[in-house]
């Protein structure tokens, strides 16, 4: 079925009462209103899994995108698919504009999907944006752009190109029935009023890191790969994402980590572990940002001048940023 | 050995089991007294106690499809001497394993893990002896997509493409007998297996029913070896 249809199939549904819906039997997501925290008293679940703590549901839409199975057979459904391949396969797919091993749904859980990995259905319906990053409002094809520039450590595809065309009706595809301008429960990652309660610590995040990530990233970080194919990606080093990425940023890491690290198993970690592994992942050297202006510390004064990154600090006796891991850019 | 003979007898069918038996007690016989040579103890035992490895995981070491033993062939090394060492310990539980293991030494264990890493995937594996669920089947889904509105990854997200398995805590699936997989998956489920790291597979496989451990059980069977072992 063509999915602009569908979009007057999802069931808007407040506080448990069916307001809107019709009753084709289609593809589009559901939405529902999470009753609040206060006045419930129970932990509402997102979209999928556990409630990360930290996250504000006061109000927030519950929001279920529709299943893989019901991509229209037909040329929307053919770009829809086109889109997650090269979400999920990013360096097979978009080849010429990624710099490292990773593929966008190694941060982004099943394949966009899930909520607290900053689901696509949860990103697409708040663009355009003003984000601080770049003092600028910018469009859903931007953000995407700079995914490939700073997570991928490759260079932005053009804005009116095949590869942001896909990935925009895939995200646009997934975020059928959901509202435009609010946050949804389960969108982005869970930081809101997440904090560390003592100052993370490189020790302590080390022991972390030895105990519940080194089996499957590797004990130097460097990820996994089997029969030439990337299956754990690398946490740091010259095939991650540079230091200009947005999980190179102590919030997101730690948010991230809380909720999906160790993998099929987020939630297990107290939140002072996932600071402290954030914090040692975040203290090893990446690829340079690729804003770099020639010097760390007016790079940093520039780009990096919050408490959340450590890019232009010193850890352990080495200034970060100053040694970036391999080359930099598309390869 | 007597639980063993019994559990054998329970868990196989009638032909394979004759068979089977008839192998093992051929080869504990001729075992050598104090065998520790890798072969040796793969072919006949090392006569106390451990009978030959073979008589059940074949001469190859490509397993018993039908009986439902594992393939050892091609196995990471580091992975098998823990599997050795747990039934040893009893962290996984099994009645056919565990006295077998316990008779080895710990020098013993070490060598016959490095041993079977050693050994090439036998030919004959290379093409699957059972048919490819479809594409779209219930196996399908969760071996490449998983069940993640109850936290289920994909399968091949930490064993690989196909399952071909993934450094030392990650074995292959592909290729393995289908009531092997089953066995696992339920014994995790029930608590007898429970040497997973970060419980990462009890927590799977609680998640999943009757139907799915069955049809992905099916689906990784099905995978095709590539004859050299791709396995690290
Ligand atoms: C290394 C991890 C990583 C990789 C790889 C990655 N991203 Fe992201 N992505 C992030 C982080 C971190 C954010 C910021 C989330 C936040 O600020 O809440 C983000 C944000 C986004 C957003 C905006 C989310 C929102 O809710 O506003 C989109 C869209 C996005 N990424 C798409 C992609 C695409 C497309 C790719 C592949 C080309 C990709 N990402 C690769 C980590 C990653
Ligand atoms: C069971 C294996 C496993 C464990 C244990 C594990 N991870 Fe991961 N991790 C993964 C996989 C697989 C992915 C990619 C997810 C995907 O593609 O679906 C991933 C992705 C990530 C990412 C985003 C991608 C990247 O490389 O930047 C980060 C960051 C991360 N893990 C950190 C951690 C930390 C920190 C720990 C320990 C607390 C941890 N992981 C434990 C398997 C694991």
């Amino acid at each position: 079925m063509n999915p602009r249809t569908a979009v007057c199939c999802a069931s808007i549904v407040g506080a448990g009462l069916l307001l809107a819906g019709c009753s084709h039997p289609t593809p589009a997501g559901t939405v529902v209103a999470a009753p609040t925290r206060s006045t419930s008293g129970t932990h509402v679940a997102a979209a999928t899994g556990h409630p990360p703590p930290g996250v504000n549901q006061n109000k927030a839409l519950v929001f279920t995108p529709p299943p893989e199975s019901a991509i229209p057979d037909d040329a929307f459904g053919a770009m829809v698919r086109k889109g997650e391949a090269i979400f999920t396969h990013t360096r097979i797919n978009a080849g010429g504009f990624v710099g490292n091993d990773l593929n966008c749904s190694n941060c982004h859980l099943d394949a966009g999907r899930r909520a607290n990995s900053a689901p696509l259905w949860g990103a697409y319906v708040r663009y355009p944006m003003y984000r601080a990053k770049n003092h600028q409002v910018n469009s859903f094809a931007e953000r995407l752009q700079g995914c490939f520039r700073f997570s991928m450590n490759g260079k932005a595809p053009p804005a009116d190109g095949e590869i942001i065309k896909a990935l925009t009706t895939y995200a646009f595809w997934l975020s059928h029935g959901a509202p435009t301008g609010v946050t949804l429960a389960g969108a982005g990652f869970p930081k809101h009023g997440f904090v560390p309660p003592e100052p993370p610590s490189y020790a302590r995040g080390q022991q972390v890191f030895e105990h519940t990530c080194a089996l499957c990233h590797g004990a130097e970080g460097q990820g996994q790969r089997v029969a030439g194919t990337l299956v754990f990606p690398p946490l740091w080093g010259p095939e991650s994402f540079n230091w200009g990425a947005g999980m190179g940023n102590l919030d997101n890491a730690a948010a991230f980590i809380k909720a999906n690290m160790p993998f099929s198993r987020g939630g297990i970690l107290s939140d002072q572990a996932a600071w402290d592994v954030a914090y040692f992942m975040d203290a090893h050297e990446r690829p340079q940002d690729p804003r770099f202006t020639g010097s760390v510390a007016a790079t940093r004064k520039t780009f990096h001048d919050t408490k959340m990154s450590l890019y232009g600090t010193v850890v352990n006796g080495h200034l970060l940023g100053s040694a970036p891991a391999g080359k930099t850019g598309v390869h | 050995m007597n639980t063993a003979l019994h559990t054998l007898r329970t868990i196989m069918h009638p032909a394979t089991r004759h068979a089977t038996l008839a192998m093992m007690l051929l080869a504990l016989p001729t075992a050598a007294a104090f065998a520790t040579d890798a072969a040796t103890i793969a072919q006949h035992g090392n006569g106390r106690g451990a009978p030959a490895c073979a008589s059940c995981h074949g001469a190859e070491g490509g397993g018993q499809a039908a009986a439902g033993f594992p393939r050892l062939a091609g196995l990471n090394a580091a992975y098998l001497r823990k599997q050795l060492d747990d039934f040893a310990n009893g962290t996984r539980a099994n009645p056919v394993m565990q006295p077998i293991a316990a008779a080895l030494n710990e020098s013993e264990r070490k060598t016959m893990a490095e041993y079977y890493h050693r050994m090439p995937v036998p030919a004959a594996l290379s093409k699957p002896v059972t048919r490819m669920p479809a594409d779209h089947s219930l196996g399908a889904r969760l071996a490449l997509r998983g069940l993640w509105g109850k936290q289920v990854p994909a399968c091949v997200a930490c064993h690989g493409p196909h399952g071909i398995g993934v450094g030392a805590h990650f074995p292959p699936l592909a290729g393995q007998p289908a009531a092997y997989i089953a066995a696992q998956l339920n014994d995790w489920k029930q608590g007898t297996r429970h040497n997973d790291p970060l419980a990462l597979m009890q927590h799977v496989s609680s998640a999943l029913d009757e139907q799915d451990i069955h049809a992905v059980a099916a689906w990784f069977a099905a995978q095709p070896l590539a004859a050299k072992g791709t396995t690290p």
